[in-house]
């Protein structure tokens, strides 16, 4: 009676603490889980999905339809489909146009609505619920840092977008986090010289500074190179993202006595800021017996063309233009204009080469494993991609290649010739040590 | 000096929208007694209107672009220059302005239609429900913008001849350094026109006399056989043709997108709470003296004693005027209280 008794009520417990085991492992998100599979989200069928999370409403969604464009484009390409774009110029290539590794490839979209948690909500739902093996999308550095520590507590790899902050890289690094675009210090490094060589080294700047993390960095990268210049800097004030009514910013600067503004704006954000500051007739004043001059550090034709006429003559720095006529940028631009009508962006640009990276890096890697995929990008050297010979730099997961300087094209040959290249700034030129920027990127979690 | 006055005239252009979108709040609280969460809506619609006038007047032909040579690409150009040449290019040029005259009937009939076909069935109703059914309404009017127009902003130019600054200080007398955009200059006294309209109307006709009368005490007005209801959905459709007028001209300023009244909404409770509950002069008062301001607090030197305060102004002095005159700038005893 009693060894039934005994053995009744263990029998109890057991059952139990099985439930409350069977409950918190049902409570807890799958992705911490690991189960049977080696990886998270092992493909088992004919298809590998991948997550395309970019921005479809807010200050930045103008990039983010681009880069879903371009994300489609390549889907397209690495199942077979199309004209193949860069998968005919890229060295060396691994893809052989049936999917990867023979799995035909599918996506699902995610709308970041510019905003880390919106962002992150967004990645979680395509990894637990659509299955998604990568996930990719920019263009804000703060949702992009934000997706890239999930997708590294996820063991899912993250190929960054549009992100330009010298963080995403650099003291945000991650093991899983991958980025293709340049970054803030590279610009100022890249725009100085042409700085210096167009407006001379007696200027007084002004900086206008998106509130967050890329703003912050491009403010401290254009701030160190132009002071190393000589310039001097009046004053650096942060406006909130997405303020739309820049004029109570813009009517300081007209008696500052600074006879430079950088507008450290982007997307809509730079389109009416420098609306705005050339409404208030800065283009047309004079200031210590100067020119007043506009800089937007980080440049795209799709601000441009936003920004109409006022951009004529202003210049930047950017990672891609489609006017750019290597074998790779060629491809790419006649693949996306018969595709769309118009030329790509430098984020569809980017986005594109990711997806096309990721892909040949499976196919290197001969598995899905994000530990065995990071192998193959880490040092991974490539070209024919639009930014001539570059590197994924094993120790910050940043690729080094030529960076582009550019000015608003004073007499366009047509709707979208509106950059005009300067210069082509040298890989060695703009490239720095791996610590010079902090962070670890820790372990592959797989 | 220079610098103040750029900020008192940015601060009464800011004045100006937030003015003239509190003035119809205020008329639909004071008169229906309605708390109206669509009113930022009704901006908004009063926007694409100005969208819409200009799309209609770019109705292109698609051409060739020969100069393009990788892909096949097109050129869209609109009809009216095809046909007018220059004259159409005028015309086009001209969007903004036209559309205020395409937005007054499209806005009364909007008007008048929500109030007919959903606000007068909420009027006996709490505020709360009020505040649900107006908000619902905001969202759907929002929704139906996104789902024609998109999410994006779209750039609506001012005309050409008004696109650059004019040398204010020069033609005072002052430094060369103070220009202000012409544009907004053109804001500030359609608003003050408008305005004055409105106050004019309420004060110097009979039927404002019936309306002001109704808004102090509705159930005297009506005991004396006079159909206030009636005038009130003119009012209702009064308040939003202001609101709609407020965002046709607002657009050169900036882009609109379906969102564009939400940001707004907020601003103009503050103001309404700011200038008194019911109070059309306190309204008007309370919009131009935030908007001075929040121009003040965007000043460096401001800034840098009190980092922030350019995002927080307004609420903070929203606090201090509800501690100090809890019924608001202008409001007073018995308008508005149960």
């Amino acid at each position: 009676m009693s060894d039934d008794s005994k053995f009744s009520t263990l029998s109890r417990r057991g059952f139990l603490k099985a439930s409350m085991a069977a409950a918190a492992a049902g409570a807890a998100p799958t992705f911490f889980i690991n189960n049977a599979n080696a990886y998270v989200n092992a493909p088992t069928g004919g298809t590998v999905t991948l997550g395309f999370n970019v921005p479809q409403t807010g200050a930045y969604a103008d990039e983010g339809a681009d880069e879903l464009r371009a994300y489609k484009l390549a889907v397209k390409h690495l199942n077979g489909e199309g004209d193949g774009g860069m998968m005919n110029t890229m060295k060396p290539l691994s893809l052989k146009g049936n999917g990867v590794l023979g799995k035909k490839v599918a996506y699902v979209t995610g709308d970041t609505q510019t905003k880390s948690d919106a962002a992150r909500a967004s990645a979680k739902r395509m990894i637990e619920k659509d299955g998604a093996l990568m996930i990719t999308g920019g263009s804000s550095s703060g949702v992009a840092i934000a997706v890239q520590g999930l997708c590294q507590d996820a063991g899912v790899i993250f190929m960054a977008g549009l992100t330009h902050s010298n963080d995403t890289t650099g003291k945000d690094r991650r093991k899983h986090g991958f980025r293709h675009f340049f970054n803030t210090e590279m610009s100022g490094a890249a725009l100085a010289p042409i700085l210096e060589k167009e407006f001379g080294k007696d200027r007084t700047a002004y900086h206008l500074t998106a509130d967050y993390t890329w703003g912050w960095s491009q403010e401290g990268s254009i701030k160190k190179y132009t002071e190393a210049l000589g310039w001097q800097t009046k004053a650096a004030v942060r406006t909130p993202l997405g303020a739309g009514d820049f004029s109570q910013y813009i009517t300081p600067v007209l008696n500052s006595g600074a006879d430079v503004l950088v507008l450290n704006h982007y997307g809509k954000d730079m389109v009416n800021s420098l609306t705005q500051a050339v409404q208030f007739g800065l283009r047309d004043k004079q200031v210590n017996g100067k020119d007043f001059q506009i800089v937007v550090p980080l440049f795209s034709r799709l601000m441009a063309q936003g920004a109409g006429e006022n951009i004529k003559g202003i210049y930047g720095s950017t990672n891609w233009n489609w006017s750019l006529t290597d074998e790779g940028s060629k491809a790419f631009v006649k693949s996306f204009g018969a595709e769309y009508g118009f030329p790509p962006s430098q984020a569809a640009h980017t986005c594109y080469v990711q997806t096309l990276l990721y892909a040949n890096a499976c196919e290197m890697a001969g598995t899905f494993n994000p530990c065995g995929v990071i192998e193959a990008l880490e040092g991974f050297k490539f070209e024919g991609m639009g930014n001539g010979p570059t590197e994924y730099r094993a120790e910050d997961h940043q690729c080094f290649k030529d960076v582009l300087v550019v000015r608003g094209n004073q007499n366009p040959t047509s709707q979208f010739d509106l950059l005009e290249v300067v210069n082509v700034t040298p890989r060695s030129a703009v490239e720095y040590a791996p610590d010079m920027l902090g962070g670890q990127l820790g372990s592959c979690n797989a | 000096m220079d610098e103040i006055l750029l900020q008192i005239l940015n601060g009464l252009d800011k004045g100006g929208a937030y003015a003239l979108i509190a003035l119809g709040l205020t008329l639909t609280f004071g008169t229906l007694g309605v708390v109206n969460f669509a009113h930022g809506a009704l901006f908004m619609l009063g926007a694409f209107c100005a969208v819409s006038v200009q799309q209609v007047l770019t109705i292109s032909k698609r051409v060739k672009d020969e100069s393009i040579t990788f892909f096949d690409a097109y050129k869209e150009t609109p009809y009216l220059e095809l046909w007018w040449g220059d004259t159409g290019a005028m015309i086009i040029d001209y969007a903004v302005p036209i559309s205020i005259f395409v937005a007054i009937p499209i806005m009364l009939l909007i008007g008048v239609a929500i109030e007919r076909g959903l606000i007068k069935h909420f009027y006996k109703r709490t505020h709360a429900e009020q505040i649900l059914v107006t908000f619902g309404l905001a969202i759907v009017l929002q929704e139906i913008v996104k789902s024609l127009f998109g999410a994006n902003p779209i750039p609506t130019p001012a005309p050409d001849i008004v696109s650059g600054s004019a040398a204010i200080g020069s033609m005072l007398g002052l430094s060369d350094a103070l220009v202000y955009p012409w544009w907004r200059m053109i804001y500030l006294m359609f608003a003050a026109v408008v305005i004055f309209g409105v106050f004019a109307f309420l004060r110097f006709t009979t039927f404002g006399m019936v309306v002001r009368a109704g808004m102090a005490d509705r159930e005297t007005v009506g005991l004396l056989g006079i159909n206030v209801q009636k005038r009130f959905t003119i009012v209702f459709g009064l308040a939003t043709v202001v609101a709609g007028l407020a965002g046709v001209m607002y657009t050169p300023i900036l882009p609109p997108d379906y969102h564009i009244g939400m940001d707004f909404l907020v601003l103009s409770f503050v103001v309404v709470v700011v200038g008194g509950m019911g109070s059309l002069e306190g309204a008007v008062l309370a919009g131009f003296l935030l908007g001075i301001l929040q121009s003040f607090a965007s000043m460096n030197e401001v800034k840098s004693i009190l980092p922030g305060i350019d995002q927080i102004i307004i609420y903070l002095v929203a606090v201090v005027v509800l501690l100090v005159r809890p019924r608001g700038l202008l409001g007073r005893e018995g308008v508005m209280e149960d």
